[in-house]
């Protein structure tokens, strides 16, 4: 057990430290999907009205992007592994590019029902009932939520992607491309469901 | 090798860093000087926190306005308890008592992630900059009171934004410190300290890390839910626009509640500690004591609905919610139980922290069994919203856990500063706050029961003379308070050199020099006996 503080590593409490992380996040949504639960209750008929208008097709891609770019970041960790530099980058620039590709659906998915006056606080909004302004309400800051922790994830991969290029990540030292990748993963879950219950439970 | 030598036996406050002067402690990664720069902000904020319900208690003095309206009033209440609640008796033990000592008590050299836990205090700082700001910026300071409460909380023309984001950096602030703990607690035990060999107030860290990390980030997504209604009127807790105030009430509580466990478990570990220390004798019931500390973090989380009897839930809600709630009263009962029996046939050392302890014991009985009044239905219908609930309350949190503060303050006074402090004046410092404490608080049950309400400057005359008492008792209080710090400073320059184990204590910290070096241990220990070896 000799060890000083300045070459003190341990793996093991990094990733410890991280999931521990990730459930305080997981509560986080947890506090939202509650709040969820409780609307939907009281106002079933618009919820299933309101998820009817929904784009079920870009959310299905978003999806889809998500699962993949999950699989590469996963890829990834094992190519570092195995010591395959080159792969590892290749790998971690589909997972940012695909991230970044699901902020770009997102962004014209918005953008489209902006465009029809759909937003929090909007007026046209405010006279088709409290349903629709809670789901949509709902909506925009749960799918917002979730959107900017996919761009902390992107900045945590873009640091990851520098270090691994300058050889700071290599097979013998790589729990921080590990913890991104169980943040990633974490945000991929948290799609998982917000996917159903925005999209498909109708 | 000399040069490892030389780090080894060279102490936390003479160490000379990469960096010089304040920068040698805002940019320290060292736990011992991390729980310090808490220390001296936490102080700062309580003296802050102190001074405004001195003021509150001067307006109370007499019916009507005294020195203050009743907005100003309204938002002293709110800073005042934003400030003790998010900036001092949360962070309080864990922060400052818990970040110097938890690596020490254990066996390790340091947190598992020493720059998060320098990170975690500017979270802090930052928290509570935003919340000062509040109180200059804008249309007025912010006069929700420090629970926020939905719909006012996004009406109310006051500045909010910050506070309430202020509040949620706090929150994050703390979650690092929690998280930071568990692992460290998990993974950096010296060999052969198996978890029923860790002492109590790591224990007690454990489970408020515990709570801390699964309780705190419930009131970050209420707190920007808040924030949200305030910028974007989505609706979640606004009535016109469909939503739930209870709701919000509910959230809030959730964390709220537990919030309460975070402020008193490290406090009943702390006064674990100072029992064993000065009773001479190990801890009476360890195996329970650990287990009365995991239950009562546990049915801690179950309870929120007592805050809420009035509010309007179902019959069914409210029945459950009073059952659990005199639930926590029996883990609590036990510590109590065995706490005393420690000392039975212990051969007790009657010191400065000791008598705090003993204090501790007195006002946190006071405040758990007025809890358990609150906690029945039907009398809290009665005494809802009134000065019987301020009363338990601070009976409860700056009696128990401000009294323990104290008590590990002197406790480990001698360890975190190498000097011995001037017991005399500690110990008038401790009656005066005690007398002042009683005075200031005890009145407020027999005004909350007579049925004045909280939260107003103003009052019906029949509650005069009462409020008289307890104002005096403020100014008692405050004294005391005033006495202690300026004690405790005096101490740093004229203290005695003190020894590295001054009380007797058998757990680790007492075995390394006072104060400690930066290692903490020329070579970590390896542990073959239980914390509290007094045979």
């Amino acid at each position: 057990m000799s060890m000083t503080t300045e070459t003190h590593r341990d793996d093991l409490a990094s990733k410890t430290g991280m999931w521990l992380f990730l459930f305080t996040e997981m509560l986080l949504f947890g506090g939202l999907f509650v709040v969820y639960s409780v609307y939907r209750y009281r106002n079933s008929l618009a919820f299933h009205l309101a998820a009817h208008e929904l784009n079920v097709f870009i959310g299905t891609v978003n999806t889809i992007i998500l699962l993949i770019s999950s699989s590469t970041i996963a890829m990834s960790i094992t190519a570092i592994q195995k010591q395959n530099k080159k792969l590892a980058l290749l790998l971690l620039g589909v997972t940012i590019s695909l991230g970044l590709a699901f902020l770009v659906n997102k962004y014209f998915e918005w953008g489209e029902h902006i465009k029809e006056h759909i937003y929090p606080g909007s007026p046209v909004l405010a006279l088709r009932g409290q349903g629709d302004v809670l789901f949509y309400g709902l909506y925009f800051f749960m799918t917002g939520l979730h959107a900017l922790h996919i761009i902390i994830g992107l900045v945590f991969m873009g640091i990851v992607t520098a270090k691994v290029s300058r050889n700071k990540i290599s097979h013998d030292n790589y729990v921080l491309l590990e913890n991104s990748g169980l943040y990633w993963h974490l945000v991929d879950l948290i799609w998982i469901f917000l996917f159903p219950l925005f999209y498909l439970i109708t | 090798m000399s040069m490892q030598k030389d780090i080894a036996e060279i102490s936390y406050l003479d160490f000379k860093g990469k960096y010089k002067g304040i920068f040698s402690w805002i940019f320290s990664t060292d736990h011992k000087r991390i729980a310090l720069l808490y220390l001296y902000s936490i102080l700062t904020f309580f003296v802050i926190g102190a001074t405004l319900g001195l003021l509150m208690k001067f307006e109370l003095i007499a019916p009507g306005k005294t020195i203050m309206d009743a907005q100003t009033y309204n938002a002293f209440f709110t800073l005042h308890g934003i400030i003790m609640i998010f900036a001092v008796v949360i962070p309080g033990l864990p922060a400052v008592f818990g970040n110097f000592l938890l690596p020490i008590m254990i066996g390790a050299k340091d947190v598992a992630f020493p720059r998060i836990n320098l990170f975690s205090w500017y979270l802090y700082v930052t928290g509570v900059s935003l919340v000062l700001i509040s109180q200059f910026a804008g249309q007025g300071p912010p006069d929700t009171g420090w629970t926020f409460y939905a719909p006012y909380s996004f009406r109310t023309s006051g500045t909010m934004l910050p506070a309430v984001f202020g509040a949620f950096v706090l929150g994050f602030s703390s979650i690092l410190t929690g998280l930071n703990f568990l692992v460290t607690i998990h993974r950096m035990r010296a060999p052969g300290m198996t978890w029923l060999k860790m002492p109590l107030f790591p224990w007690t860290l454990y489970a408020t890390g515990w709570v801390q990390l699964l309780a705190t980030p419930i009131i970050g997504i209420t707190l920007l839910m808040i924030v949200a209604e305030r910028t974007l009127h989505i609706g979640f807790f606004d009535p016109t626009l469909g939503g739930d105030p209870l709701l919000y009430q509910h959230l809030f509580w959730t964390y709220s509640h537990p919030a309460v466990y975070i402020m008193i478990l490290p406090a009943m570990g702390a006064i674990s500690e100072i029992i064993t220390t000065f009773s001479h004798k190990t801890i009476f019931g360890y195996r329970f004591m650990v287990a009365s500390v995991l239950a009562i973090a546990f049915v801690g989380y179950f309870v929120w609905g007592h805050h809420m009897f009035t509010s309007g839930m179902s019959g069914t809600a409210l029945y459950t919610f009073s059952l659990l709630t005199f639930l926590v009263a029996i883990p609590s009962a036990i510590k109590v139980f065995n706490w005393i029996s420690t000392m039975h046939q212990g051969s007790i050392d009657l010191q400065t922290p000791f008598y705090w302890a003993m204090a501790f014991i007195f006002v946190f009985m006071v405040g758990g069994f007025s809890g358990l009044i609150l906690g029945s239905l039907a009398a809290n219908v009665h005494l809802h919203n009134t000065h019987f609930v301020v009363a338990h309350f601070h009976f409860i949190v700056f009696g128990g856990t401000g009294f323990a503060f104290f008590g590990a303050m002197h406790y480990w006074f001698p360890k975190i500063t190498g000097k011995m402090y001037d017991t005399r004046w500690a110990n008038i410092g401790l009656v005066l706050f005690f007398i002042g404490f009683i005075t200031l608080y005890g009145p407020m049950f027999y005004l909350g029961f007579k049925g004045m309400p909280r939260r107003y400057y103003d009052y019906d005359e029949v509650f005069h003379a009462g409020n008289i008492i307890s104002t005096m008792g403020s100014w008692v209080l405050y004294s005391g308070l005033a006495i202690i710090i300026i004690n405790l400073f005096a101490s740093l320059r004229s203290g005695t050199i003190a020894p590295s184990d001054p009380w007797g204590g058998k757990t680790l910290e007492w075995t390394i020099p006072s104060p400690p070096p930066v290692e903490n241990f020329e070579e970590i220990p390896i542990i073959t006996k239980g914390p509290y070896d007094y045979k």
